[in-house]
């Protein structure tokens, strides 16, 4: 996947920074025109509350000091949960996926609870859920545990099942133990799947982190809070700044994970997903 | 009764009564016995899907045959698939070392035989280079290698170069035989291609469709080393004609 057309380097090189980063502005550009457009033509003064001019957000939300500073705190919290959360959704994902892995027997008893798992509306289950762990911050790391798990076992194991069959021949005609084939074969060949999956349950986790502290704030608050707080004061411009710092938090998350990949495989795997 | 027995007849391959029965009733090799000596190179031709492959699977221990048996030895035993079956996250250098490290061949002695096998095969500059940048030819040059640190006495070819062009292919032909002339191995090769069973070979073995028999066997009389223009010769020309009107009668 060359770009074409290179006649000089030092040409091509601002020339394609500018072809990967003009479009995006000029797209974000056109949306800040729509909110003002929104804000002040569509929107009465007496329901303007309902999305405030971008500079005010701005101004009450990020540049006001007391505002900013429960915004960073709430943030770090919901940062906590999200890491703490991701941590233990990629110890179980990684140890199942690797029993699973070793024995089509425990593949197929595991298989079905984990998409069972996956399948329950979290709203549903939480109730029990503070009925077992509380409404404190154990609560919101369950959910956002929940949440993230099932992309990193799914990923994981179609990534251990990816190395091709000569691969694994050679290991066999050399009597590679399970270890050895597990370590040197199987692992490895994993890794562009596991980072596929990482990335997408670092995503999830933040979503998880949120929502989790919605439910069950108990303790610090997180984002999660911070939006149920804002949206019944009717208070647009924090409520705002809320929605944008959590969206910032996923692409931040999203973004280390691809850098990560891109220094752990990038050398001998070409990653085909779109770069953050 | 099977008795794949795995004694060492000094570095020769011994096929006896093979036969193979796939658990789903396919017959894919029906009494095959022939041997490969130290100084032979044995070529076997046949149409696709008549057990060519099968037959190296069961010399490596890959598979069991349903009868018969094979006498190799396995732990010094050269094999090439028909991908280079590289492992991606490793260097040119990393792959090839991979069978001693396997066998916990010490690391210093490990480094030695990759990088013997590695000039042996002409990759001496592209040892750090990872099998994305390499094209199909040299990538099957470092599956070659990757063998050839075993020192094998015994060596097989599973249609190593049906994948590259024409002009590699007669590249890695010459390759081969000069590899074949200095290591002294008895070669077992499998292919489609009537021209490259000829250039190679001391000896080439006519397969037919299932169930895989040999029904023809001829001698290649050429000298070694065999010069890429041999391919023109009348000669050349007489005998794979011979080996392709036999081939010919075994796809009926």
């Amino acid at each position: 996947m060359k770009t074409g057309s290179t006649p000089t380097a030092e040409m091509s090189r601002s020339e394609h920074v500018a072809r990967a980063t003009l479009p995006p502005i000029a797209l974000g550009l056109a949306l800040v025109g729509l909110w003002y457009c929104i804000s002040y033509l569509v929107l009465e003064e007496s329901r303007r509350f309902l999305l405030r001019p971008i500079h005010q957000v701005i101004e009450v939300g990020f540049l006001d000091s007391d505002n900013r500073t429960e915004e960073l705190l709430a943030l770090w919290s919901s940062t906590k949960i999200a890491l703490i959360g991701l941590a233990i959704a990629i110890s179980i994902g990684f140890t199942l996926a690797t029993l699973m892995s070793q024995a089509k027997t425990v593949e197929k008893a595991i298989f079905p609870y984990m998409v069972t798992l996956q399948a329950i509306p979290i709203l549903a289950v939480v109730p029990l859920i503070s009925f077992w762990f509380g409404t404190g911050a154990l609560s919101r790391v369950v959910v956002c545990v929940m949440i993230s798990l099932f992309p990193i076992i799914v990923n994981t194991l179609f990534g251990l099942h990816s190395a091709e069959q000569g691969a694994h021949d050679l290991f066999t005609l050399h009597h590679a133990s399970r270890v050895t084939r597990l370590k040197k074969l199987m692992f490895p060949a994993a890794l562009p799947a596991v980072f596929a999956g990482l990335r997408i349950s670092a995503g999830l986790s933040v979503i998880g982190a949120i929502v989790g502290d919605f439910f069950f704030g108990k303790g610090d608050a997180g984002i999660g809070q911070l939006l149920r707080r804002h949206a019944s004061r009717l208070q647009g411009e924090e409520l705002l700044a809320s929605v944008i710092l959590s969206s910032l938090l996923g692409v931040v998350v999203f973004g280390f994970f691809g850098w990560v990949q891109k220094r752990a495989i990038g050398r001998w795997h070409d990653a085909i997903s779109v770069e953050a | 009764m099977v008795t794949t027995n795995r004694v060492v007849t000094d570095g020769c391959l011994a096929f006896d009564k093979i036969g193979m029965i796939f658990p789903d009733g396919t017959e894919a090799l029906r009494d095959i016995s022939f041997t490969v000596d130290k100084g032979e190179f044995v070529t076997v031709v046949g149409p696709s899907g008549c057990g060519k492959s099968t037959l190296l699977k069961i010399a490596s221990g890959l598979l069991e045959p349903t009868s018969g048996s094979v006498s190799v030895d396995r732990d010094h035993l050269g094999y090439v698939f028909q991908d280079a079956t590289l492992l991606q996250w490793r260097t040119v250098r990393a792959n090839v070392e991979l069978f001693s490290e396997l066998k916990d061949v010490p690391v210093a002695e490990r480094k030695h035989a990759a990088q013997e096998a590695i000039d042996l095969v002409g990759l001496k500059g592209f040892e750090d280079h990872y099998p994305k940048s390499l094209s199909g030819g040299m990538k099957m040059r470092c599956s070659i290698a990757r063998s050839l640190t075993l020192k094998p006495p015994v060596f097989l070819f599973d249609e190593p170069f049906g994948a590259v062009d024409e002009i590699t292919r007669e590249h890695l032909n010459s390759e081969t035989q000069h590899l074949f002339l200095q290591e002294g191995f008895a070669g077992l090769f499998i292919t489609h291609s009537i021209s490259e069973a000829v250039f190679l070979s001391t000896k080439v073995l006519v397969m037919s469709a299932r169930p895989g028999q040999i029904v023809a066997e001829f001698d290649v009389p050429f000298d070694y080393p065999r010069e890429p223009n041999l391919r023109f010769d009348p000669a050349f020309a007489e005998l794979s004609g011979k080996i392709s009107v036999e081939l010919r009668g075994s796809h009926s």
